[in-house]
């Protein structure tokens, strides 16, 4: 499997995926600029956490418009797995992709530390390697993550199974505790928590992993499927 | 031509307009004998600058030149952008810490911000990758709202800006005293990687090499900063707000990831931050170091205002910018690399034989200085010194002893000074997780950090208990080095060096004098005791207001090495059934302790004392322990004694509690800030062997299931008793708790 991690300029957490899905999976991956236009070559695309153009004017706002995103727009459409954590997700929303946008945290500071989840959808090509309903603890590190959605889509995700992780402990004043959603198809997962940070006992959890070899696993089987 | 209303150099000496830059009549005359003219508008800025104590060292450089600053691993000792020290595998460490106390009082988040970005490009021009930022700050007690203002927005700056460039705040120290109400003291450092091959210097050299400016254009904010930073904070220092720069973090970011890459450049002849003093400093420095000259022509420099003057481009300090000299012919390779980045790259004069700085500005000659006159001569003074009344009238009092009854009361309103409280208010706003090494989070002694690819880890810390050091400056000096050396051995490492960051009052006054003159007598002597060589550091005087001086604060700055990931110890304990240690014996010494200063709301007499071979050897002793895997658990006894020691050990360690019995003056065991001393715990398989190993320890009771702390005299009798649950509520709340209070 082959893995594109995106990087805008100040994207921060490009490296930390990197390794992340090098040293977890083992699988190829490569760190793709923001003006390359073409990312059919890919089985997955990674938009990774940081402050994409510094974060002025709104969180993910500016790289939204990057060139980069016109084809993963396309490839996303297409079923591509895309996933965003944290500065990816605000710009998974700018982009259209996922509903709803992102509020500074409800304390107006930036918070940062290990945070309880609880996977409220194990049955996503992300989560079938998490337990429905348990509970994983991965950090936060976030300044606007206060997600906000208006009724009638919270009704929707909600409906539809679309809101994957939820906070155990309303830590930014999200609605619903919301942590992550997919998309309708299901092959976009946007979260503000970093499974990237989760990954080895020496960084204090490993709860993170099993969404990267969901992902595999996944990918390989429906890749039996069709061949 | 524009118009430029600046005095005539005849006007500038006849109306003394060097005293508005902060220049004496000795000094512009100085100035006058080096140039054999007049210095004009722009000249007398440009001297004036860089002979300001920020940039100069001038009342600071005679007692600096007594640190230790070699040693067998030390490969950059002081003297440029950082030091850097030997770590093996053809891999090293640079490291500095730098003041930004003046900005931050007049304007708390930017001023704390460009802190934090200057710093990182001190590390960065090296060659080096930043992997860490600490800071170590000072405030009021956040009794007043200003006082709060401060505190919040600091940290505010301090997260907006290390948040967002990816590297991680893992660390750092804050203490509250009423003495730096007005005068807060902000201090970052800044930890780098580095390959030994790719170590940079600051040196312009190559006659017709080109000059190349790269980063965020030039603009009018922070002119004369480094002057601002030379004088007292008075009634006017608000109106000194244009003094202070502006951050762009963003920009830092792309400029550090293009440093990654241009360090790489074979031909890359030098690099260096425009940080104080900007363009002048940058520009004179790299010439006199490499013993040539530049000759600039500003009408190429990378303006964001129109109409800008020699004057204020080169007196400027606007963030993100770095002055590159490259071999000749081959400025493209430069300029691909900013391209890639987004970042400007601009050809902005060239190196010359004759070792002057000079400027050229709408075809004519606007500056034309000495480099060397500028960056290695300037005045260097002796002060007068003068022992402090307040040393010697506190040496004068016997030693007393605190009426404390109520011992668990007693604890937990330690707990609730903000200078021992739990900081998770403040780092919870740093992320101290990016780049993913993060071995041990802000909280415990030292923060550590793994090195990638390796089987190593570096432990760091910044440390000064400036209490100590008022009432008694060279065994307070002594302290502050031996207590950053000792977290650094309490989390398994090796001190390799510090760097320092020494915040005082006006040198100018012979008792201020005198405190600097003894503190770093005092730490020199523990450098050289503790083999922490210094390779680096940052002088911040005339912290003063109309009510006086911040207490004498050098901030000791420490990195070291831990071997193994196996070694990594934090002060937390492990298991139920392990044997606590106590290493070193407390005598009943309160002279600047903390738990004086609450009882009798202030501090006086004799600090405590500190012998420095016994240091030595008691912190050989412990981390010879951790290495033979014996310890659990170590946390160095600081503020507030054993008592609080014991309380941050058990609040951590979910769940478990501790049973002790302690021999003696109760009130001392408990309390007393003794020095050398350390709290451990061992698994009971280990006691013998760790009895072997570290001759001072002293078993004092075991770990326990149930979440408390309970601690008896040896005739059995209970003398506190605290549920973990109500130690880390008053622990953990009070920081939140002054911060929200509106009074």
């Amino acid at each position: 499997m082959k893995f594109a991690v995106i990087v805008f300029p100040g994207s921060n957490c490009d490296d930390d995926m990197y390794y992340a899905i090098e040293e977890t999976l083992g699988e190829e991956v490569e760190k793709v600029w923001y003006t390359e236009t073409d990312i059919s070559g890919y089985d997955a695309v990674l938009l990774p956490g940081g402050f994409s153009y510094g974060d002025y004017l709104r969180s993910g706002a500016i790289a939204r418009f990057a060139p980069v995103m016109e084809s993963i727009i396309e490839e996303a459409q297409r079923g591509m797995p895309v996933l965003g954590i944290c500065n990816g997700f605000q710009v998974l929303l700018e982009a259209r992709l996922l509903p709803g946008a992102m509020q500074f945290n409800k304390n107006l500071k930036f918070i940062c530390r290990p945070t309880p989840l609880t996977v409220v959808n194990a049955d996503t090509m992300f989560t079938t390697e998490y337990e429905q309903g348990s509970t994983v603890t991965i950090p936060v590190a976030h300044g606007e993550g206060n997600y906000y959605c208006d009724d009638d889509t919270l009704e929707v995700l909600k409906q539809n199974d679309r809101i994957i992780f939820t906070y155990q402990d309303d830590i930014n004043g999200s609605a619903a505790g919301i942590a992550g959603i997919t998309n309708e198809k299901g092959n976009i997962l946007g979260m503000m928590p970093h499974p990237e940070r989760a990954v080895s006992d020496l960084l204090g959890s490993t709860d993170g992993r099993r969404l990267f070899q969901s992902m595999l696993k996944n990918w390989r089987e429906s890749h039996v499927a069709s061949s | 031509m524009s118009l430029r209303l600046e005095p005539s150099p005849q006007q500038i000496k006849e109306d003394k307009v060097y005293h508005d830059m902060g220049m004496t009549d000795e000094e512009f005359a100085m100035a006058e004998n080096i140039l054999g003219r007049l210095p004009n508008y722009t000249e007398t800025g440009v001297f004036s600058v860089m002979w300001s104590e920020h940039c100069s060292y001038k009342h600071s450089k005679v007692l600096l030149r007594k640190f230790p600053s070699k040693g067998e691993k030390v490969l950059q000792g002081p003297g440029e952008g950082a030091g850097i020290i030997d770590i093996g595998d053809s891999q090293a460490v640079a490291f500095k810490a730098e003041s930004h106390n003046h900005p931050s009082a007049v304007e708390p988040y930017q001023g704390a911000a460009t802190g934090v970005g200057g710093i990182l490009r001190d590390v960065f021009s090296m060659g080096a990758k930043p992997i860490a930022l600490l800071n170590s700050l000072r405030f009021g007690e956040l009794q007043s709202a200003r006082g709060r203002y401060l505190f919040e927005e600091v940290v505010a700056g301090i997260a907006g800006y290390g948040n967002c460039v990816g590297v991680p705040t893992i660390g750092g120290e804050i203490q509250f005293d009423p003495c730096y109400e007005e005068n807060p003291l902000m201090n970052a450092m800044c930890v780098g990687l580095i390959n030994h091959e790719d170590i940079q210097k600051g040196v312009a050299e190559g006659t017709g090499n080109t000059v190349m400016y790269v980063g965020a254009s030039t603009g009018r904010d922070g002119i004369h900063g480094a002057t601002f930073a030379s004088e007292e904070l008075g009634e006017d220092s608000e109106d000194k707000r244009p003094s202070v720069q502006v951050g762009d973090p963003f920009m830092e970011k792309l400029l550090m990831e293009a440093c990654q890459d241009l360090v790489q450049l074979e031909s890359l002849v030098g690099i260096q931050d425009m940080g104080a003093a900007g363009l002048a400093s940058s520009s004179s420095e790299m010439a006199s170091k490499a013993g040539f000259g530049i000759e600039m022509d500003l009408d190429k420099v990378p303006q964001r205002e129109s109409g800008m003057t020699p004057y204020e481009m080169m007196l400027s300090e606007s963030q993100e910018r770095m002055l590159l000299v490259v071999k000749q012919g081959r400025e493209q390779e430069v300029r691909d690399i900013c391209d890639h980045w987004g970042l400007y790259a601009a050809e902005v004069g060239h190196v010359i034989e004759e070792q002057n700085l000079r400027l050229l500005f709408e075809g004519e000659v606007a500056a034309d200085i000495p480099a060397d006159a500028l960056a290695e001569e300037a005045p260097v003074y002796h002060p007068e010194s003068t022992e402090h009344r307040v040393f010697t009238e506190n040496q004068k009092l016997p030693a007393s002893s605190l009426p404390i009854s109520d011992r668990k009361q007693t604890l937990l309103d330690l707990l609730r000074q903000p200078t021992i409280a739990s900081k998770e208010w403040v780092y919870d706003q740093y992320d101290y997780m990016v780049q993913t090494n993060t071995a041990v989070q802000p909280g415990s002694d030292a923060a550590v950090l793994r090195v990638r690819g390796t089987n190593k880890a570096l432990a760091m810390t910044t440390d000064c208990n400036s209490r100590y050091i008022y009432l008694d400056p060279e065994t307070g000096g002594k302290i502050a080095v031996a207590e950053a050396a000792r977290n650094i051995v309490c989390s398994g490492g090796t001190p390799l060096g510090l760097t320092d960051c020494l915040n005082y009052g006006s040198p100018e006054k012979p008792e201020i004098y005198w405190q600097l003159e003894k503190s770093t007598d005092g730490m020199s002597e523990a450098c050289s005791v503790l083999d922490t060589p210094v390779i680096g550091g940052n002088v911040s005087l005339y912290n003063e207001t109309q009510h006086g001086a911040v207490y004498p604060t050098p901030v000791v700055g420490m990195v070291g090495l831990i071997e193994d990931l196996n070694d990594i110890t934090t002060q937390s304990f492990k298991q139920a059934g392990d044997v606590i240690y106590v290493i070193g014996e407390a005598a009943p010494e309160f002279g600047g302790s903390e738990v004086q200063k609450m009882v009798e709301g202030g501090i006086s007499g004799r600090v405590p004392e500190l012998d420095l071979n016994l240091e030595k050897e008691r912190q050989q002793s412990l981390l010879e322990a951790i290495r033979s895997g014996f310890v659990h658990s170590a946390h160095d006894l600081a503020e507030g004694g054993l008592a609080a020691a014991m309380a941050e050990s058990v609040i951590d360690s979910a769940g478990l509690g501790a049973d002790v019995t302690l021999e003696g003056d109760t009130t001392a065991a408990l309390f007393a800030e003794t020095q050398s001393r350390f709290l451990v715990s061992v698994s009971p398989e280990h006691t013998e062997a760790f009895e072997r190993t570290a001759a001072d320890a002293v078993r004092i009771g075991t770990v326990t299931n149930e979440p408390t702390l309970e601690v008896h005299q040896s005739t059995g009798e209970k003398v506190l008793q605290a549920d973990v649950e109500e130690m880390e509520n008053a622990w953990k709340g009070a920081i939140p708790c002054l911060v929200k209070s509106k009074d």
